[in-house]
């Protein structure tokens, strides 16, 4: 069953000379045919995220000929970046990705049209946004965002085309098509901050985005053409290390806040609240928490203050840059809390100061008092003490 | 029952970096437990303090859902897989923790 485009133009849509050579290899399989060309070139499919998994997805779709792509995105392309977003040069770094990604996608196939919006998706913004296209891919990589996505695209009946990655191993499916499930029916409430490790303190196989991207970007054609099966209903997991594809049965669930027989959610929440973020991009502040910057410490440090210095990153991290700090990942800390000494001044850093925020928070609960979060983490004190340790 | 649980990624830094544990178990809720009890820091990121399953976690066997079959009381078979799938969502810079 195809999904019928709500088209405003009431013109009939052809396909010109270039674009029948252009897209040849479609147009000779009885699978997509003229009809199906057509369908795409009239189909409107709005991608969320231009990074990991938006790369090989806008690539794909611009090149299948997608009549009208969009594209929500508000970061600016990064180095660290170009390890996985392929639709980024070099010479893109400090650019906006968004304009760097209409650039090349437009280079790709000029004849289809792309809208960027530099914007964050956020509960203002995203009904209006999403109401003038058929199709949303979700490419983003938050909690918050997935469940805003999820939500929108529930409210306004469009199918949520869902891919997400850890480390090594990737999960899709087609969420919000009539009949099938939504996100919140497979997991109606996010994790509590700090209880899944994120992909910025996990990695990520560059590679395994644009395997996933991919994916997606074939379920949403097969969705335009209405052809083939759909991961309706199904949640294709896979593990790149084993190299192995699994699927698991995801059913609508009749207690669904949102799509379910009962619904309590009519409309778009804080999402931050709900997963229980406090939406800064700065190291997350609680009440009671003493900072320290780089530059203090460094003057204490020169004066000779009697400082122990906890590091709560990962070994692989200390190996890539330290302060010389006594290393006790987050996550065993609660095990290893008695190697420490609450007598003692402390400092606590970690990557970029969220990890030792939640670690003096438990430091406190145990009664330790004299804690200095090391505002910024290793990433300030290269950018204002030495700027020859590496940022990663 | 002779029964496999598989480990997700996010979850393989509590079992010692295995990806799978074999174990006997008449039912999902006894192979759980049989790997907290194994795995004690498990244990919280898998059950709220008050013993139930936390809801970002689901928990299928072979390919369906214990919410739909009869939760941790479903019974298994020998050979059956137990799988553990948390929700997985990367984390972009501003949501990094």
């Amino acid at each position: 069953m195809a999904i019928s485009t709500e088209a405003q133009s009431q013109q009939e849509v052809k396909l010109s000379k270039e674009e029948i050579q252009r897209y040849s290899r479609h147009l000779i399989m009885p699978e997509v045919g003229m009809d199906g060309q057509l369908k795409l070139k009239k189909a409107r499919v709005l991608t969320i995220g231009a990074g990991g998994l938006g790369a090989p997805l806008g690539l794909y779709l611009a090149a299948a000929g997608v009549g009208h792509l969009g594209i929500v995105e508000f970061d600016v392309v990064d180095a660290s970046n170009l390890q996985r977003q392929v639709t980024f040069t070099t010479a893109d770094v400090g650019k906006r990705k968004s304009e760097a990604a209409k650039a090349r996608l437009s280079g790709l196939n000029p004849m289809i049209d792309i809208q960027v919006y530099d914007t964050r998706l956020t509960s203002e913004n995203a009904l209006e946004l999403f109401r003038d296209y058929d199709i949303i891919v979700d490419g983003t990589d938050n909690f918050p965002t997935r469940f805003l996505v999820n939500d929108a695209c529930v409210l306004l009946g469009k199918p949520n085309v869902y891919g997400s990655i850890f480390r090594f191993e990737g999960q899709a499916t087609v969420f919000g098509y009539p009949g099938g499930p939504c996100y919140r029916c497979l997991y109606p409430e996010p994790p509590p901050p700090g209880l899944v490790p994120s992909c910025a303190e996990g990695g990520v196989l560059g590679v395994l985005p644009g395997i996933i991207g991919s994916i997606q970007a074939m379920e949403t054609i097969k969705l335009i053409l209405g052809t083939g099966d759909p991961l309706v209903g199904r949640l294709l997991l896979f593990d790149a290390m084993a190299m192995r594809f699994r699927e698991l049965k995801l059913k609508k669930n009749p207690d669904c806040a949102i799509c379910g027989d009962h619904r309590t959610v009519t409309k778009l929440i804080d999402y931050e609240e709900f997963c229980g973020i406090r939406g800064e991009e700065t190291p997350a502040m609680t009440d009671g928490i003493q900072e320290i910057t780089p530059k203090d410490l460094k003057a204490r440090q020169d004066r000779g203050d009697n400082l122990f210095i906890l590091d709560v990153r990962e070994p692989h991290e200390y190996q890539i840059c330290n302060l010389n700090g006594t290393l006790i990942p987050l996550g065993q800390l609660p095990l290893r809390v008695s190697e420490l000494d609450s007598s003692q001044e402390m400092v606590v850093h970690c990557r970029s100061g969220k990890r030792s925020a939640d670690a003096i928070q438990f430091l406190q609960k145990a009664g330790f008092k004299k804690l200095w979060n090391l505002k910024g983490g290793v990433l300030a004190w290269s950018d204002e003490v030495d700027p020859s340790m590496p940022k990663y | 029952m002779a029964v496999k649980v598989l480990i997700p990624t996010p979850l393989r830094q509590f079992t010692d970096k295995r990806t799978s544990i074999e174990c006997s178990a008449a039912t999902v809720g006894e192979a759980l437990g049989s790997l907290t009890s194994s795995f004690a820091e498990l244990r919280k990121h898998l059950y709220t303090e008050d013993g139930r399953i936390r809801s970002f976690v689901n928990v299928y066997l072979n390919d369906e859902d214990i919410r739909f079959l009869d939760k941790e009381n479903t019974r298994t078979k020998d050979g059956d897989t137990i799988s553990i799938v948390p929700s997985i969502a990367g984390g972009s810079p501003a949501a990094a923790r």
